[in-house]
């Protein structure tokens, strides 16, 4: 059956069942199409070609002897900040070039479990610092949608490759929007769960309070059987949450109706400067899911505004400390010095990228004696505000819907010259990982040049069934996530 | 805030063990002064009254029973340090 590459996790998972399709089928027509237009797209660093496909050998063998599962034999890409046993984990950083994972992370111990299979690094922005990809040290990725654009940040070799069809799905990870917003620069789903829904051990740290690992697929369902197979309690992670993890993907039924719902849109997410097409798409949207059934009312996140500023001090501040261990001793590159000071700072001189060495300054700055209190202090505070927002909100809504970008996805280089610009750009997305919620986001639209928009979706803390039950019904009930990017 | 939005930043990345090229300081010190005019605003709110949040979860002492267990790979992680002898990290010498 050619093709299998194009099909979601859900639909292979029943031509596996029904005897229809192979693992190694699917594997090999995934290579295939990396072959083809990988060189066009530039979504992965490396491919693990010989282990995909014996991962996938013995998924079938584990089939053939009586194992069951979504995830059996379905190949994935995965973020190279992820640890899997025995793979590069480079973080897409030169400090870092030949490290070899000695272990899996949490995430990817349960999948493996589960029988997935681990195609090969994907591209990101160095150390995650990013919102286009641009910051690897090792290549650009191209938007599959306009390859001219830019995919998306940080995760956006993830989003690529599924828009691509190079993976069936992809594992991301989320700080401050780096799920969702590659997501919807590609047109695909991306979700960020709630803060401790998801194990972070094997998780390379950029910003401890604020990271949280992620599935970005081609459907809300995809999406949501991902999140089953990752989340729960790990003792390798003391904040990952000891709640009970139902199947997310079993209560999205045909049933689209949102009847008895109530969705909330928040006014201060109409950010001005906000691209008209963008603003339409999600107000078309939301009028979709009042033809559901929904109820919409008027929600205000009133510290919104605040939340880049407070995102750039206290992710800044945890990424210096997080990026301390690169220092040339026992891992990754080492440039010689003197004594160790000199090693340190020559070693961290040649290994980091210049988005990640204005960052590591920037944190070590404001959490510098004489300027803690009016910054870092300063930020947790406000930070605070910002949650009190979002409980606010919920009380009177179920999930809250929202743009994720204010624009559609911008041109390679129009941005890199101007930090303060990109940065500006995390708007929509960091007060959910401030406030520690969950949010999706799902294709609602394209802009007049074609490019892909989307609608965020967002939840309370541990609330993920709101927010998939919404996106899963908006997307039923739409065709925008059934499109494909020519390559 | 403080009273400046201006740092060293020679001095700054001395701190953090960066050295910087020349024509790198400068670069970032526009940037930097740029980023911290922006977060300025955070001045405009009376937080005088509001707790810090460290953390999206309030978390506590989480312990773990002290029991023994296997540890990494012992070869693997050697295996990617930047220089090893006889299984052990290889490092410079820190005191004469």
């Amino acid at each position: 059956m050619a093709g299998l590459n194009t099909k979601t996790i859900s639909e292979l998972a029943a031509l596996l069942e029904q005897g229809k399709c192979t693992s190694v089928e699917i594997v090999t027509d995934v290579l295939a199409t990396i072959d083809a237009h990988d060189g066009k797209i530039g979504a992965y660093l490396t491919i693990d070609r010989a282990a995909a496909l014996a991962q996938a050998v013995a998924a079938d063998q584990a089939r053939a002897a009586g194992k069951k599962g979504a995830l059996l034999g379905i190949p994935l890409a995965i973020k190279d900040l992820l640890n899997v046993k025995g793979q590069p984990c480079t973080c897409s950083s030169k400090i870092i070039e030949g490290y070899i994972a000695p272990y899996d992370a949490t995430a990817i111990a349960k999948l493996r479990e589960a029988g997935a299979v681990f195609l090969g690094r994907v591209n990101m922005d160095e150390f995650a610092m990013g919102s286009s990809t641009e910051s690897s040290a090792f290549k650009k990725t191209r938007n599959p949608w306009n390859t001219d654009h830019v995919p998306g940040g940080s995760s956006g070799g993830s989003a690529a490759s599924v828009a691509a069809d190079e993976a069936v799905a992809a594992l991301g990870s989320d700080t401050g929007g780096s799920i969702r917003q590659p997501a919807a620069f590609c047109g695909c789903v991306g979700l960020k769960p709630t803060y401790g829904m998801i194990s972070r051990y094997g998780l390379t740290a950029f910003a401890s309070s604020l990271d949280q690992i992620g599935p970005i697929t081609k459907t809300v369902k995809d999406s949501a059987i991902l999140l089953t197979a990752m989340a729960g309690k790990d003792e390798m992670d003391s904040t990952s949450i000891d709640l009970p993890v139902p199947n997310f993907a079993k209560d999205l039924t045909a049933d689209h109706s949102l009847k008895g719902m109530k969705l909330g849109l928040p006014k201060e997410y109409f950010v001005e400067g906000m691209d008209p097409e963008v603003e339409a798409s999600v107000r078309s949207a939301v009028e979709h899911c009042k033809k559901l059934g929904a109820e919409i009312v008027e929600v205000s996140l009133p510290h919104s505004k605040y939340a880049i500023a407070v995102y750039y001090i206290i992710a800044t501040a945890e990424a210096s400390a997080n990026l301390a261990r690169f220092d040339g001793i026992r891992y990754g590159l080492r440039k010689d010095g003197a004594d160790p000071i000199e090693l340190y700072g020559k070693t961290r001189a040649a290994g980091f990228g210049p988005e990640v060495k204005r960052r590591i300054i920037l944190g070590t700055y404001v959490l510098s004696s004489g300027y803690y209190d009016a910054y870092y202090l300063r930020a947790q505070k406000v930070r605070t505000l910002i949650r009190n927002d979002f409980t606010e909100a919920f009380k009177q809504c179920d999930a809250i819907l929202a743009p994720v970008t204010p624009t559609p996805a911008y041109r390679i280089g129009e941005k890199t010259a101007d930090p303060l610009k990109m940065y500006l750009d995390d708007i929509l997305t960091t007060p959910v990982n401030l406030a520690g919620i969950c949010g999706l986001s799902v294709p609602c639209g394209f802009s007049s040049s074609g490019l892909p928009i989307g609608l965020q979706i967002l939840g309370d803390s541990f609330q993920e069934a709101n927010i998939l039950k919404v996106g899963h019904a908006y997307e039923q009930t739409t065709d925008w996530h059934r499109r494909k990017p020519a390559l | 805030m403080a009273d400046s939005t201006h740092m060293d930043v020679s001095y700054i990345a001395h701190l953090a063990r960066i050295h910087l090229a020349d024509g790198e300081a400068e670069l970032f010190q526009g940037q930097l002064d740029q980023v911290l005019k922006y977060v300025e605003q955070l001045g405009e709110l009376d937080v005088s009254n509001v707790e810090p949040t460290a953390h999206a979860m309030a978390l506590v002492n989480v312990l773990r029973a002290d029991t023994p267990r296997p540890s990494l790979d012992h070869d693997a992680v050697i295996a990617n340090a930047p220089a090893s002898r006889d299984g052990q990290i290889l490092v410079p010498k820190i005191m004469e």
